[in-house]
């Protein structure tokens, strides 16, 4: 099983020519993943890295029948590559780039409600089902197979929780960034209940930031609906409120979006909260022995 | 990005939202300038000086060493003159710029808007954010104007309205008569308060703003809507389709270190701690400085180098790190995806050895492709340089270094 990608996915690249897709494109075939064309417009009918190219989604899904999309465009036409791919009917569109107005994503998110498409990132580090197919931008031989499932609002720390629960034991069944920007496609809930209800994942490994309500909305849920031993980190227990830590959605805007205060609901809905980034492996092989 | 409160005014007016009028001035020559204009303009003898610094609060705000408050009524041209005298140059220190206050350069010569009439003058309270959890923009408003919103939150929460925005059909007409309609307006008012809350919408979405706030939002005895004061924060992302909005950015407003991290690229937010931190990607960097804190010491800035750690990102982060006296140990800690962990390390043996005299004790923590090959680098360059490989190692390594 596993959730949104496997190796049966069909991905396309928007942006497929430019550096950016052609170095990540080329990783992802190189690990595995069934890239089957990509998008830049006004350069369809060539081929890149042995694979058509096309001027539109459309034309891409009618001939290859893709069904995911990721997207290296530019912040200035992100918005309307998303919107592009929901409407030519991609079931799961992946936007890894960093600093779209966040009034364009205002649109995006309104525009999405008419459609099926569900929408990871942007800002993020894309989706890695281990062994099976990588829609994304990480480093895939850190995501050794397993039964740990990550959702993570940022990129370095998604490796980081990775190469800890592999070298707990346990191993990475899928990988889900969702990115660090104050309006994203498929909230922390969301992705924690694809999780849930993965077969094949035992446990989860949520990774949340200063700034909005995602976690504790995820941790709610996660009280009443949850079945799986959950580990959570918080960071920026040590940010400033008020500045933006890197990420265009970390900022402390109030008393409900401080790590502390994120930390202490994420606890008392019975998630098993680390203080240290550094005991994430650890204690998710604890909790799995409970 | 923070914009001034004049700079702020001229682009509502250009969305004709009516403003309380003003010359922003840098000397007592240029105010007694603008005053004598001001007095033309408007027949009063009154105006206001108000100190243009990135911070509120300058109305209870004193400048440091004298009497003089942030924002003050001048009753003649010599009134005026003495206040800007008092302001100009000095550093102003409010509830929200901390002890060390902010140096002022500009003031705003303004007119007084509390000028008699037929009817009484109110003020109110209206802000335009984006709600995050529901992906809209949302007006948030109240009768109380003048005061600190987020205590007017605290003790009477039933005061304040809201009122979202629906991203596929904007603001409507309904809308806005809502609000006015709350304010507890009528006639001539209401008609103004309509179109203004309508227009400073607008304002709000063409300039990309990220956070649009009118406090006070005042009704004159005349029945004109206008917006006293503004606090206007642009979303820095739009700014490249705002080629014209980027230059209002003042410098002289942000810490200069920070200005200089900016030039090289590189995202730095300066902290008041001992331990320094380089690190990639914003999460990671952020949950470096909770670790520092768990091991006893305390973070000195926020910094992501991004992608690419090469010996010039890694010089550029030394040089910067080192300019807070405070720092008493260096943490590097990289995650290597695509960025190989052999390529950062040969980048800091490099970067150490130009910088010549290093002496506080620098932690390299390399993990992910070929970190091995890294730390073995590390540990043979010969330089005080510790290394470690994994995050529970660099966290011992910062414990011993702050012990």
């Amino acid at each position: 099983m596993s959730v949104l990608v496997n190796k049966n996915s069909k991905v396309i690249v928007q942006g497929f020519t430019g550096t950016e897709g052609t170095f990540h494109a080329t990783q992802m075939i190189e690990y595995g993943t069934n890239v089957v064309g990509g998008v830049t417009p006004g350069k369809g009918g060539s081929t890149h890295l042995d694979k058509p190219v096309f001027n539109t989604v459309a034309d891409a899904v009618e001939k290859t029948g893709a069904d995911v999309s990721i997207i290296f465009v530019p912040p200035a036409f992100a918005a309307d590559a998303i919107m592009e791919s929901a409407d030519a009917g991609i079931s799961l569109v992946v936007c890894i780039t960093e600093g779209i107005p966040v009034q364009d994503m205002v649109k995006v998110k309104n525009y999405l409600q008419t459609k099926t498409t569900r929408l990871i990132g942007p800002n993020c580090p894309g989706v890695i089902t281990a062994d099976e197919a990588k829609v994304g931008i990480m480093p895939g031989f850190i995501f050794k197979p397993g039964k740990i499932g990550i959702v993570s609002k940022s990129g370095t720390l998604t490796y980081e929780a990775a190469d800890q629960a592999v070298k707990a034991g346990l191993g990475i069944s899928t990988a889900i960034g969702i990115g660090g920007d104050p309006i994203i496609g498929t909230t922390t809930k969301e992705a924690v209940e694809l999780l849930m209800n993965d077969p094949e994942t035992e446990g989860i490994i949520m990774i949340g930031e200063i700034g909005g309500g995602m976690e504790a909305e995820a941790a709610r849920w996660i009280k009443e609906n949850g079945t799986k031993p959950v580990v959570g980190f918080i960071a920026g227990q040590t940010a400033p409120p008020g500045r933006r830590m890197g990420h265009a959605g970390a900022i402390i805007g109030g008393a409900d979006d401080t790590a502390a205060a994120k930390m202490k609901i994420l606890a008392e809905c019975g998630v098993s909260v680390v203080d240290s980034p550094a005991d994430i492996g650890k204690t998710m092989a604890e909790a799995l022995k409970k | 990005m923070n914009l001034h409160e004049y700079q702020a005014k001229e682009l509502l007016k250009k969305y004709k939202v009516p403003v309380q009028e003003g010359i922003a001035v840098d000397t007592v020559m240029a105010a007694e300038e603008a005053y004598r204009q001001i007095k033309n303009d408007t027949g009063n003898n009154f105006a206001v000086v108000k100190a243009q610094i990135h911070a509120g609060g300058r109305g209870k705000g004193k400048i440091e060493g004298k009497e003089q408050r942030g924002v003050a009524v001048g009753k003649s041209l010599e009134d005026v003159s003495n206040i800007a005298k008092n302001i100009l140059g000095g550093t102003l220190v409010t509830i929200q710029t901390g002890p060390a206050g902010k140096k002022v350069s500009k003031v705003l010569i303004a007119q007084d808007v509390y000028y008699p009439g037929p009817n009484p003058v109110k003020e109110f309270y209206l802000s335009i954010l984006l709600d995050r959890a529901k992906g809209q923009n949302v007006i948030m408003y109240s009768t109380e104007g003048g005061m600190d919103i987020e205590e007017v939150a605290h003790n009477t929460p039933d005061k304040i309205f809201k009122e979202w925005v629906y991203p596929g059909g904007g603001l409507q007409g309904y809308q806005a008569r809502k609000i006015a309609f709350n304010f507890g307006l009528s006639g001539e008012a209401f008609k103004n308060c309509v179109k203004f809350v309508t227009n400073l919408y607008s304002a709000y979405c063409g300039l990309d703003c990220s956070m649009l706030e009118i406090n006070p939002l005042f009704k004159t005895a005349d029945e004109k809507i206008i917006a006293v004061d503004c606090k206007m924060n642009l979303d820095e992302n739009a700014l490249m389709r705002h080629a014209d909005l980027a230059n209002l950015r003042d410098v002289n407003e942000e810490d200069p270190t920070e200005v200089e991290a900016g030039q090289y690229n590189l995202n730095f937010v300066k902290l008041d701690g001992n331990v320094g931190c380089m690190v990639n990607g914003a999460g990671l960097a952020m949950a470096t400085m909770d670790m520092i804190k768990l091991a006893g010491g305390e973070p000195a800035n926020f910094l992501d180098v991004g992608g690419t750690a090469n010996a010039q990102t890694v010089e550029a982060g030394f040089k910067i790190i080192m300019k807070d006296p405070n720092v008493k140990a260096i943490l590097i800690n990289i995650f290597g995806g695509i960025v190989r962990c052999d390529r950062v390390a040969s980048g800091v043996i490099e970067a150490y050895n130009k910088m010549g005299n290093i002496n506080i004790p620098i932690i390299v923590r390399l993990q992910g492709t070929n970190a091995e090959e890294a730390k073995k680098l590390i540990d043979e360059s010969g330089l005080k340089v510790q290394s470690a490989i994994l995050l529970s190692e660099a966290a011992e390594l910062v414990k011993k270094a702050v012990a």
